[in-house]
This record gives C-alpha cells, sequence and structure tokens, in this order.
C-alpha cells in the first residue's frame, strides 16, 4: 500500500520509524507541515512549537545529549537565527541521533530571499542529505539518524518547497520503538570551552576525512548508466528534472549525500563521459568543489543561479529548445496579488498609520507585511524577524542624531514577538530610545496557516498552555507608555497613535483581535464580540466616493454604485467607520 | 509505456482546488498510476491565485511542469484560465468555470475586469469547454461543491471518469457532505 504524502509529511513520518522521541520547531514556509504532522504521533513522539528556531534547534540539540534522537526543523532563514548553536554541536558531536531540516525556498514563493543553505553543511561542517522525493524524504530521514549516531556528528537534511510541498507515493514501515542512548557526563565533549574546542575541531576534521570515504561508498550515491555521450551531476529535486528532460539519453550520477561531495567517485565518472554537466538548483555548491578538484564540467555558466530550476529552465539552457505555446497576452488577465482578507484585524490599524504624515514604519514578516501593498502603502521597511523593532530604533536613533524630523513605528506580529522582537524592546528602553512599537495581536500565528504560540494558551500537541501576556512581558522590558486597543476601531486605534506619537518615551501599542481565518478557542469566543454580522451599502446614501475603497478590502468593489460581498463580508465595520455619507450599515445583527 | 499526462488546476484560495487535486490524486494512484502533485501554498491563502499540478503515467520524475506542457488545464475561475494559457499544449483541453473572481486592482477601480475573458481564451482555444459550476453547485444545495463540479468535468475530459471515484470521495469528504458531492461528481461527468 503506497500513501501519497507531501515530503514534510514523509519526514514526519520517517521520525516516527526511526524511533525518535523529541522534536521542535518554528514555523516557516515550506517547512512547517513536518511539526504540524509529528502531532500525529504525539503517543511516541515529543514536539513542540518554540518561540523561534534558535530555541527549537538548542531544544533537539539538548534532547539529543540526553540520549534521545531528536529533530529540530525550520526554513531556509531560519538556520540563519539557529547558526550559533549548530556550529558548536558539529563540534562536540552528538549522543542520539540529531538531525535539522533546512526547507530552503527557491523562487521565494513565500519567503524574502532565496539563499542556498547547502553551504552551511560546508561552513559549519556536518553531512547533508538532499531527498529528490517524498519516499527519499522519509527514507533519508532514517538514514540520518543512523549516519548522526554511526559518525558522532550532526546531520543536515536539505530539502525544497518543491520536496515539501509535492505529493508522492511513500511505503512504510514500522517504528524501530524508542531510540534512547544513555546519558553520561562528558565534560570534555559538551563543555565547548576552548580547550575542549581545540581539541574538538581537530577530532571533527578527522570524522569529515571518515565522512568523505563513506560518502564514496554509500548507495545515496548512486550511478545510473546509460549513453554515455552525456554525464550528469545533479541533486535534489534537479534530479527529477533533469531525468525529464535527458531521460535514458544521459548517464546521471545522483547525489544524495551531497555534503562531504564523493570526489573519488564523481572523478571516475567524469573520465566516462564525453560532455559532464552539473544540474544543481541556486549555487554552484557541486560545481565549484569540482572545479576545485580539476574536474571539467558545465553548470553555472549555462544554467541559471536565480529563481527556481523547472525541466523548460534546464531543458532551454542545455538543450537550446522549448514546448511550443500558446500566444497569449499576458496583459488581458489583472494581476492577482495577495490581500490582507476581508475582516483581517490588521486592516483598520494599518489604515489609520497609512494615513499618518512623516512617519517611517518599519515591519517584520508576517501576513501584516500585506500592509505595504496596494492601496496602503503603510510600510517602509521589511528585513527580518524582529527588525521592525531593532531597526526601527535604529532609525530613529539615526533621525534623532541627524535632526531630521522624522518618526518611526516599528510594527511586528505577536508570535514575531516572542521570536524576536523581545531583545530589540530592551535595547530600545536600556539605550533609551523613543519609537513607536506596535505589537499586532491576532491570537496566532496567521501567515504561515495558524500555529500556536507563547500567547495562545495551546501546545502543538493540543494541550491546554499557560497564556504569556503580552502587555506583562513589555511592562517588564521597563516600558512605562503601553496601550492596547480594538483594530477595527479606528477612532481608538488613531488616538492611541496620536498619543504614542507625541511621546518622547519609548511606547507600545498592543492591537488586540483574533486573526479572521482562525479556528476560535472557547477564550476568544468569551472575550471578543464574534457573532457573524455583516455591512450593507445603503445605495440611497452612496455617493461612489470610493473612499471606503481606501481600506484595501476584498468584499467591496464598485460599479454604479459600492457594494459589498456578503459572502466574504465579516462586519468588521471598518468601512462603516471610514463613509463620509454614512452609507455603509450593519446589518444580521 | 503509457506517455505521462499533466493536469493543471487553476483558480483563487478558498475555492477548494487542493481538495479537488487531492482526490484526483488518490484515485489515480488507487487506480495503479506513479503520480506526483504539487501544490503552492503559502500566501494563496490571502486572496492570490492558487495552482496544483497533477502528473501521472508509468513512471513520473518532475513533480512540476514547464510551459507549453499541460495535456488539459482545469480553471475555478475564468481570468485564471487565460493566465495560464501559455502552460497548454498548443492542442490541449481547458475545462473552464463561467464564474469570475475580481481581485483587487478590479475592486478598487484600478483595472477593469476583462469580461471577454472567456471569448479570447476560446480564440486561442480549440478544445474548450464551458461550466456552469458555480450553477450546478448551488442548484445542488451548496456552491462550495464547484470544485467536485469541476473534477467531474475533468475525470470526462480526461477520460478517466470509469474509475473509482466514489471510493476516494468518501475518504476524503465528511459523511454529511458526501451525497452532495457524489452529486456534484455526476454533474460535472455529465457537463462535458
Amino acid at each position: 500500500m503506497k500513501h501519497l504524502m507531501t515530503g514534510n509529511e514523509a519526514i514526519a513520518r520517517g521520525c516516527y520509524e526511526a524511533g525518535v522521541t523529541v522534536t521542535a520547531a518554528y514555523p516557516g514556509t515550506p517547512s512547517t507541515e513536518i511539526l504540524e504532522n509529528m502531532a500525529q504521533y504525539k503517543e511516541d513522539i515529543y514536539s513542540e512549537w518554540s518561540p523561534n528556531e534558535k530555541v527549537a534547534m538548542e531544544v533537539a540539540i539538548g534532547a539529543s545529549i540526553a540520549g534521545a534522537r531528536s529533530l529540530a526543523a525550520m526554513k531556509h532563514v531560519g538556520v540563519n537565527v539557529a547558526a550559533d548553536a549548530i556550529f558548536t554541536y558539529a563540534y562536540t558531536g552528538v549522543n542520539g541521533g540529531f538531525v535539522f531540516v533546512s526547507a530552503d525556498d527557491p523562487g521565494m514563493h513565500s519567503s524574502q530571499n532565496e539563499q542556498d543553505n547547502r553551504h552551511f553543511a560546508r561552513h559549519a561542517k556536518f553531512p547533508m542529505l538532499e531527498p529528490s522525493d517524498s519516499q527519499e524524504a522519509k527514507d533519508f530521514t532514517k538514514e540520518a539518524f543512523e549516519i548522526s549516531e554511526k559518525f558522532d556528528v550532526p546531520v543536515m537534511l536539505r530539502v525544497t518547497t518543491r520536496i515539501c510541498h509535492s505529493k508522492t507515493p511513500v511505503s512504510f514501515e514500522d517504528r524501530v520503538g524508542d531510540k534512547v542512548k544513555p546519558y553520561e557526563k562528558n565534560i570534555k565533549k559538551y563543555v565547548a570551552t576552548p580547550a575542549n574546542g581545540r581539541v574538538l575541531h581537530v577530532l571533527l576534521e578527522k570524522k569529515l576525512i571518515e565522512l568523505e570515504k563513506f560518502s564514496n561508498e554509500t548507495s545515496l550515491n548512486r550511478i545510473e548508466w546509460n549513453d554515455k555521450t552525456i554525464g550528469i551531476i545533479t541533486s535534489g529535486v534537479a534530479y527529477e528534472y533533469a531525468k525529464e528532460v535527458f531521460g535514458e539519453d544521459a548517464s546521471y550520477f545522483k547525489i544524495g549525500f551531497s555534503y562531504p561531495l564523493p570526489m573519488e567517485k564523481i572523478k571516475s565518472f567524469a573520465k566516462e563521459v564525453d560532455t559532464l554537466y552539473v544540474i544543481e538548483e541556486l549555487e554552484p555548491f557541486m560545481e565549484e568543489q569540482m572545479k576545485a578538484n580539476g574536474i571539467q564540467c558545465i553548470g553555472k555558466e549555462k544554467i541559471p543561479n536565480v529563481g527556481e530550476l523547472s525541466p523548460h529552465v534546464i531543458e532551454e539552457a542545455l538543450k537550446g529548445t522549448k514546448a511550443e505555446t500558446l500566444p497569449v497576452k499576458a496583459e488581458k488577465a489583472v494581476p492577482r496579488p495577495p490581500v490582507m482578507c476581508a475582516g483581517c484585524p490588521h486592516r483598520g490599524f494599518f489604515y489609520e498609520l497609512s494615513r499618518k504624515k512623516n512617519i517611517m514604519v518599519t515591519g517584520d514578516i508576517g501576513c501584516y507585511t500585506l500592509g505595504s501593498a496596494e492601496p496602503l502603502n503603510a510600510m517602509d521597511t521589511c528585513i527580518c524577524m524582529g527588525a521592525s523593532v531593532s531597526a526601527g530604533h535604529g532609525a530613529q536613533v539615526a533621525f534623532n542624531k541627524n535632526k531630521i524630523d522624522k518618526k518611526v513605528v516599528g510594527v511586528i506580529g505577536d508570535s514575531t514577538f516572542f521570536h524576536s522582537g523581545i531583545t530589540g524592546l530592551l535595547d530600545i528602553v536600556y539605550n533609551r530610545g523613543n519609537v513607536v512599537t506596535v505589537i499586532l495581536d491576532n491570537r496566532i500565528t496567521g501567515m504561515t496557516g495558524h500555529q500556536e504560540n507563547p500567547g495562545t494558551g495551546y501546545t502543538l500537541m493540543g494541550e491546554e498552555a499557560p497564556v504569556i501576556d503580552i502587555a506583562s512581558v513589555v511592562k517588564a522590558c521597563g516600558v512605562k507608555h503601553i496601550e492596547t486597543v480594538n483594530p477595527n476601531n479606528l477612532k481608538e486605534s488613531k488616538e492611541a497613535l496620536d498619543r504614542a506619537l507625541a511621546s518622547d518615551e519609548p511606547s507600545v501599542l498592543i492591537t488586540r483581535w483574533p486573526c479572521v481565518l482562525k479556528n476560535f478557542s472557547k477564550e476568544d469566543i468569551e472575550e471578543f464580540d464574534l457573532k457573524k454580522t455583516i455591512c450593507k451599502v445603503n445605495e440611497e446614501k452612496c455617493t461612489t466616493c470610493k473612499v471606503c475603497g481606501r481600506v484595501g478590502c476584498p468584499a467591496i468593489s464598485f460599479d454604479e454604485k459600492a457594494k459589498i460581498d456578503p459572502t466574504m463580508c465579516v462586519g468588521c465595520e471598518v468601512c462603516l467607520q471610514v463613509c463620509p455619507f454614512k452609507a455603509i450599515e450593519k446589518v444580521g445583527e | 509505456m503509457e506517455e505521462t499526462k499533466n493536469i493543471l488546476l487553476v483558480g483563487v484560495g478558498g475555492q477548494g482546488i487542493i481538495l479537488a487535486s487531492k482526490i484526483l490524486s488518490q484515485g489515480l494512484i488507487n487506480a495503479g498510476y506513479d503520480v506526483k502533485m504539487s501544490e503552492v501554498h503559502g500566501m494563496a491563502q490571502r486572496g492570490g491565485s492558487v495552482t496544483t499540478q497533477v502528473r501521472f503515467g508509468d513512471k513520473v520524475h518532475s513533480p512540476i511542469i514547464g510551459k507549453g506542457q499541460a495535456d488539459i488545464i482545469v480553471a475555478f475561475e475564468k481570468m485564471e484560465a487565460y493566465r495560464w494559457l501559455d502552460y497548454l499544449k498548443t492542442d490541449g483541453k481547458v475545462v473552464v468555470n463561467n464564474y469570475a473572481i475580481p481581485s483587487v486592482p478590479s475592486l478598487t477601480g484600478k483595472i477593469p475586469y476583462p469580461n471577454q475573458i472567456l471569448e479570447d481564451a476560446k480564440e486561442l482555444v480549440e478544445n474548450l469547454t464551458v461550466v456552469q459550476a458555480a450553477d450546478i453547485a448551488v442548484e445542488l444545495g451548496n456552491i462550495k461543491a464547484q470544485n467536485i463540479v469541476l473534477l467531474g468535468a475533468l475525470l470526462k475530459a480526461m477520460d478517466i471518469s470509469d474509475m473509482e471515484w466514489d471510493i476516494v470521495l468518501k475518504e476524503n469528504i465528511k459523511e454529511r457532505f458526501l451525497e452532495l458531492n457524489q452529486n456534484a461528481l455526476k454533474a460535472g461527468m455529465d457537463a462535458v
């Protein structure tokens, strides 16, 4: 019986079968569903949403040292956050098998960059596996734990969006039972002082030599001989694309264990073929190492290092041919950019923010980044998780220092605040900054599809948890000017914003209303008035001035008059408050 | 060896494309095909375009297709049909829902919704079938079943409607919506 699974589901299944007992992650596309799917194995595996990727990595490292097979999962930019931990854990080595997943996003389907995290393996010196489909995602996860324990190293499983989110058939095996090693105190191994680190680094270099031998021998690195005119070295989903384009007309060296590379085996493969292509997505990771070893090959001079690969990109780059297409006039289809949902609690506050003159809005990573889009245009920057707070402080300091009259407002979501906003806030208070920080608390981690976080009162495994109160955290950071507002109430939002902008001390506004797409908890239902109502245009009063269109709600459109789609409207009343003619009315109460 | 077939499903977030693709893929697996299905997640839920690709055959390699390679496009929204037409084989088929969901530039009055878009698509595609999936679903009791109407139309157009789809429906649809969706699937098949 084959099961149709995404790569993410398959990785979770692999952990189950491998006897893993602890996993941790912070959600991030395309990695999120790995831990979401882990929750179904909660009888056997403890799984948690950690506040950020560094914490998740450290939780899994601690579990590994304590003897458990453990896994941490994150998106590519999450590895940047967690990198500090993993560079040193590469030195110390593991006890229970330790694997972390880096889910890269070539093409930036839902990311701020398309960094190639294969470089982390070489940079931090740990082995790396790259599956090409869901069956391999499961099998390689299990293999990664074996390698981790055999060579005493952390292992990176590197996947990409097309592996994570493509469903391919997978066959199951049974769980091996809990794999737990005894814990023994070992100061020389696990306490990374300079003295121990000097010894551990030498040991690590020796492990890498052994790992390269393994790389040359393992069936994870597999040659498929066909016609020898063309030889192709490839890894990950690019292998599938290459097979699609060249079929049986080329020989393949499929690299599943891609660091350290099987250089001896690659050299002998290269000798057998007339022309050698290296087909890899994004950076010339394999190509540069091969060229440094004197192997002649064709790679990035023909294949783009920008964006996602696909069969047709490879076909065009290497064969110079492409499929015939219909003469479509692209401009005929109106663009369909993502927008804040009808009833999104961010809309009201961003509308007020958009009306403020002479401010700079430092943004962050989440649904509210859509506040930067038409028609609100209420955001100046978005760099990385937490930067709204600290870069906002930096910008305000620069304006103040250089006598530029401009006020900065940093906007950050609830989950992002827990992730990395708190340290920035401490910085503001400690260094006497006066920036305005707005925490947009929609009672859930929204953008990645509604994951629990320390503020929601529930865990990944569905258990009740203490609710971390954001206002109390802000107060504990030393902020004195704190206001909590209903973001759907424009007057309340505007007045609170005006008070904060007028203040010379650091101020924090918390907007508190649940995400409209959330499955409301019993606490949400108790706290907020969430009964379904809708707003309707009174056509006699409507002058079609289109002011309501400025809030950017997808439920509002215009014919002769403004109209509100009753299937989309949830009665948030933001449009009702901006209408200068009082032509929008509440119905269905 | 049977050639791999490529199906592209396109529409707007919230139209039930992912579920339709899941049912399609599972049915094809049950029928013994190798299947790969790719979906675009992330920002799609926020009113953006949604696409899934389903490929099936004796042995499928790539989970995604390129331009000019789809045997059929099933469009849940008519402007989306046109947007993705360059992915269709020049002799490929289109099944399109006669249903419009204007995007924000049209809602705010910046760019009008292209009302002639179906005619424009028909000019390019010889084998194009228009399905009143929304009307059919409303008549059956719930507009949300339009995804299964379109699935039925797709199965018929691809000549795979005689597989055991009822079993897959039962596995994927809640009991109280099952009859509605069984009727929707049949109505979709009859609409082609």
